[in-house]
């Protein structure tokens, strides 16, 4: 058979972390507690120099390479830096509160960096095999972290939910994928996307069962979304996990999941468009309504963000169901800002733990800006923008997504999503209140170092620089959907 | 003649597909999957996956399956609390699986995939090679999708070690280097005694 040698260049960055994700694996065994600060900084090395590596590649037109099954364009180069810098800050976050509770383990870095991997795979999918293996490394590592601190019994709960129902959904994705394979015969998308659209111009006689497929295909994709009805998941994960792994699965992954949407939905099922238009009407509504009502009767800080997560999520979903350029640019600019912000909510409950105490309950902030004015601040603007509250970011991600519903003539469904954002600036604003109106229970001193002073610090500038100047990301996201 | 090989092991696939969750015995629900795994291997067999079916019996069989059945017998699994509330949730579980059932089959029936709608593959030639076949393109045009499966396995494995390795202080290991480095005069004393009489009608 003739074989050429593939283009390995546009993979060039996946095939770095791996690299350094073995040769950190090997140096961290020769590393004792006191010295593990390496593994620390090689793992930072290596997302750095992945991001150079990313921003070098030519993206002026799409390229695919290992026939087929790997493409690189630009909205796979601006989600990757993303998900570098993303995990980057996670990485800074969670240093001090691994140190302190005996979690700083080379395990850790070298599964998100495998995490990590597993997203960059997603993001650069041109093939249902690859989509799922992509899928099946992110999770397994995710699996993996959330059950790290094996003496801890929330956490050993969250991780046997989280796997048993990620098994599942993996399980129904996979389903639907083989249907899809059957009615197509491709596992290329380009392919399944050029069969569909000849298919659809004849009279349709597989389209009941794409149709059937496109089900299961959404359900997949959903639960690691973590949309209504698909969000059991969700709370008890982010609750029982570590809140160094809450962060990073409540963030970076996000903008895996939105890639996988888009490869799956957009680039290969787009024909059939008016089929998951509805589908995501119901569950976006049905998580804007879930995520905004129940996070306000939570007390404790980490199941309050879950829930908004699922909240944020239906409004995500808004841009993607609009089916126009405008919709996923700006769907993609919301899942940007929503891991910044998430980043900074969680980022918070770790600046204002310590050792043997962890301020994940909403009476810990009380009173914060006695302790901290700075701190009380950017937990302000943080919330803030999850509420959508300009001048912050949050409030243009709502905005642009809001219009591309508009645009699509879908008018009320914008209405309901206002109606519940208002009713989800109720619990944030909580928060504000209970930072400045209330007595601090706790008047110990800040335990942070310096450096996740800077990181914090920077996080809530950026949402408020951004929500200031937003237009150099919102046409970041427009070009390199349509460059 | 194919058809009713077809028919009789796909039967017997369903069937010992249903045992595995029914039998009360978790011996017996493992020993069924191994029948299912070989009936499905037969199935595959006729499908002209000789290479498939073969792996399927070895890996599956031969070691997984192995390894269940030692997991198996090894915890000590109280099957009364595993099927406590099993009644209970009967009737909803039985309903909503017909329910689903009797919708897939509505939806995707077999008009859908008859012999009209999807072409009947061309019999290979005898001299065919199915390993041959899946060497080509296994390291060649799905070089990406393996390398990507092998570092799934190694998180598998970096996972499977990080939970379950752990240092107990009351742990007894032993220490090769030690065990090498040991001299005789570490392990065994020689004493000096003045020898004793033996001693009258002994």
């Amino acid at each position: 058979m003739d074989f050429t040698l593939p283009n390995f260049a546009p993979a060039m960055p996946e095939i770095f972390v791996l690299s350094m994700a073995c040769i950190i694996l090997i140096v961290d065994l020769f590393l004792t507690e006191h010295t593990r600060v390496v593994t620390y900084l090689l793992s930072l090395i290596t997302l750095i120099a992945a991001a150079v590596l990313t921003a070098n590649l030519d993206t002026a037109e799409p390229v695919l390479t290992f026939s087929g099954t790997f493409i690189n364009d630009s909205m796979a180069v601006v989600l990757k830096l993303f998900i570098y810098l993303i995990t980057f800050v996670v990485l800074v976050y969670s240093h001090n509160y691994l140190r302190t509770r005996q979690l700083y383990q080379g395990e850790y870095f070298v599964l998100i960096l495998f995490a990590v991997l597993g997203m960059m795979v997603l993001v650069s999918a041109h093939s249902l095999l690859t989509i799922y293996l992509g899928l099946e490394l992110l999770s397994l590592s995710l699996y993996t972290l959330v059950a790290l601190r094996r003496d801890s019994v929330s956490a050993s709960e969250a991780a046997m939910k989280y796997f048993v129902l990620g098994a599942l959904a993996s399980g129904i994705l996979l389903y639907g994928l083989s249907m899809l394979y059957g009615v197509t015969g491709s596992l290329d998308i380009g392919n399944i996307s050029s069969h569909i659209s000849t298919s659809i111009a004849t009279p349709a006689e597989h389209s009941i069962v794409l149709v059937f497929a496109l089900v299961f295909v959404l359900v997949g994709i959903l639960f690691k979304l973590g949309a209504v009805p698909f969000h059991m998941w969700v709370p008890d994960v982010y609750h029982g996990a570590p809140t160094s792994v809450t962060l990073f699965i409540g963030t970076a992954p996000k903008i895996a999941a939105f890639a996988m949407l888009m490869r799956l939905l957009v680039d290969g099922l787009g024909d059939l468009h008016s089929q998951w238009q509805t589908m995501i009407i119901i569950v976006a509504v049905l998580s804007m309504a879930a995520g905004n009502i129940i996070a306000i009767a939570q007390t404790n800080l980490k199941r309050m963000l879950a829930y908004s997560t699922i909240a944020h999520v239906g409004f995500l979903l808004l841009g993607i169901l609009s089916g126009t350029l405008n919709g996923y640019a700006s769907s993609m600019f919301y899942v940007i800002v929503y891991a910044l912000m998430s980043l900074g909510g969680f980022g918070m409950i770790i600046l204002l733990s310590r050792a043997g105490f962890e301020a994940d309950r909403l009476e810990d902030f009380k009173g914060l800006n006695q302790r901290s004015p700075w701190f009380a601040f950017m937990m302000l603007i943080l919330m803030f923008s999850m509420a959508g509250v300009p001048p912050t970011v949050g409030f243009y991600a709502k905005l642009a997504v809001l219009q591309a519903v508009v645009e699509a003539d879908l008018v009320w469904l914008a209405v309901l999503a206002v109606v519940f954002s208002v009713i989800g600036a109720y619990y944030y604003l909580r928060i504000i209140k209970l930072m400045y109106f209330d007595q601090p229970d706790d008047v110990a001193p800040l335990a942070a170092g310096f450096d996740m002073r800077l990181a914090m610090s920077a996080n809530g500038l950026a949402i408020l620089g951004l929500g200031l100047f937003p237009s150099g990301l919102l046409t970041l996201c427009a070009r390199a959907l349509n460059p | 003649m194919e058809h009713i090989i077809f028919y009789i092991f796909s039967a017997i696939l369903v069937l010992s597909a249903l045992m595995v969750i029914t039998v009360r015995n978790p011996v017996h629900a493992a020993l069924f999957l191994v029948l299912a795994f070989f009936t499905s291997a037969a199935l595959w067999l006729l499908l002209e996956a000789e290479f498939l079916a073969l792996i399927l019996v070895l890996v599956y069989v031969g070691a997984v399956m192995v390894l269940f059945l030692f997991v198996v017998m090894m915890l000590d699994i109280n099957l009364t609390v595993l099927r406590e509330g099993f009644t209970s949730y009967l009737p909803v579980g039985a309903l909503i699986a017909t329910l689903i059932l009797i919708e897939m089959a509505l939806v995707v029936g077999p008009e859908h995939f008859g012999l009209d709608s999807v072409a009947a593959p061309v019999p290979h030639t005898a001299g065919y090679s199915n390993t041959q076949a899946l060497g080509n393109v296994l390291y060649t045009v799905y070089v990406y999708p393996f390398e990507i499966a092998g570092v799934i396995l190694l998180v598998a494995i970096i996972g499977a070690i990080a939970l379950t390795l752990r240092r107990r202080p009351q742990t007894k290991y032993q220490d090769p280097s030690q065990q090498v480095l040991v001299r005789s005069k570490d392990r065994v004393r020689i004493i000096k005694m003045p020898s004793e009489k033996k001693r009258g009608g002994a």
